[in-house]
């Protein structure tokens, strides 16, 4: 197929779904017009719940837990599957030049970067653990904690560490801490099975004050999993594309 | 009506779609990807907004405060994480085919296969 037809193909394709979107368009309430019911009802009930503040973290975490569960496991097949993927290609470029890793070729780092990425390591840790540990009560969540504790590896490479960046997170130990928090998760959901109430049921105490650090229960544990999760799997993806940077540039000198 | 986000979504859609058709370059056709998925949070986000609603966080406002959806923000929350994650497995995909094909054109690759 030449490139002129599959223009054409695209464009009677993207006829066809313009022409349903505004027909989906007539039906819907118009943007600001929120229907319900299920928000509203979710936001007038979750506090009470859960004792959580955080709405989105309550659906996340509590109401669709669940669904939270599959996509979380989507996130580590993937991460799993990129390191598999490339682990394979390293394999074989390590048979072609015996050695090609012992001396890889480091990008330096100027002066000003490595000293912007020092300073800045120790407070993204840390916001990024507060992140990871309140999703009950603010915007926050694992979700976007572990990103957020991934960036603080990322410095570290940035700074020019690679090495450094290398030894604090060697491939077994962040697939390790990876398996933790995907484990984690699924398994706070089987202990609520073993009490004898429905996979995910929030089965710790909730607390008195909604908002409160302790409160919100299973809520709080699985977001850390998450977290500790993310932060691994990114960690991993970025390690891996890292490394294939670093042998495609020595493959050039 | 107000329709003007729904607007945005068709159109991030499909320009990220046009991009996919006739990219000449994996990791330009990745990207391109990405901007169809984007195109979902919109949609999402602009369901559940409500005219004059503050965001579901209710620590420091009662709990009678109109706010918008949290379960289509959930959604997109979780989506962009996911997300990212399938896209760094994709451009995995983009550097094993250039080892083994010697070529990123998306065009060509399907010529090779036949």
């Amino acid at each position: 197929m030449t490139p002129g037809q599959r223009r054409w193909i695209f464009l009677a394709a993207m006829a066809g779904l313009a022409a349903f979107y505004v027909w989906g368009l007539a039906g819907l309430p118009g943007f600001g017009n929120y229907p319900g019911p299920y928000g509203d009802i979710i936001n007038r009930i979750a506090v009470a719940q859960t004792k959580a503040t955080g709405v989105v973290s309550a659906v996340n975490f509590e109401y669709r837990g669940f669904d939270t569960v599959g996509e979380e496991f989507i996130l580590f097949v993937a991460a799993t599957a990129m390191a598999v993927v490339l682990r394979h290609l390293r394999h074989e470029r390590e048979e072609d030049s015996p050695g090609a890793t012992e001396d890889w070729a480091v990008p330096p780092a100027s002066d000003s970067v490595r000293l912007v990425a020092l300073i800045f390591t120790g407070p993204v840790v840390v916001m990024g653990w507060f992140l990871a540990s309140h999703a009950q009560t603010s915007p926050s969540g694992g979700f976007q904690g572990g990103v957020i504790l991934a960036t603080a590896f990322f410095l570290i490479y940035l700074s020019g560490e690679y090495l450094l960046f290398r030894r604090i997170s060697p491939v077994d130990v962040t697939g390790a801490f990876e398996a933790v928090g995907a484990g984690g998760f699924a398994a706070i959901g089987v202990a609520a099975l073993v009490m004898g109430l429905p996979y995910l049921k929030n089965f710790l105490p909730l607390g008195t004050t909604p908002g409160a650090v302790s409160s919100s229960g299973t809520i709080a544990l699985i977001s850390f999993f998450v977290g500790v999760e993310v932060a691994a799997a990114f960690i991993l993806i970025v390690g891996e594309l890292v490394e294939q940077t670093l042998l495609v540039r020595q493959g050039d000198h | 009506m107000h329709i003007f986000p729904f607007v945005v979504v068709v159109y991030i859609l499909a320009v990220g779609l046009y991009g996919i058709v006739t990219s000449r370059h994996l990791v330009h056709q990745i990207m391109c990807l990405i901007v169809v998925q984007s195109s979902t949070y919109v949609l999402l986000l602009g369901i559940g907004y409500k005219t004059g609603a503050v965001a579901p966080y209710f620590y420091d406002i009662p709990v009678h405060t109109p706010a918008v959806d949290p379960v289509v923000q959930a959604l997109a929350l979780t989506d962009v994480v996911v997300e990212a994650a399938v896209t760094a497995l994709l451009l995995a995909f983009a550097i094993q085919a250039h080892k083994r094909f010697g070529t990123l054109d998306p065009q060509e690759l399907v010529q090779l296969k036949g």
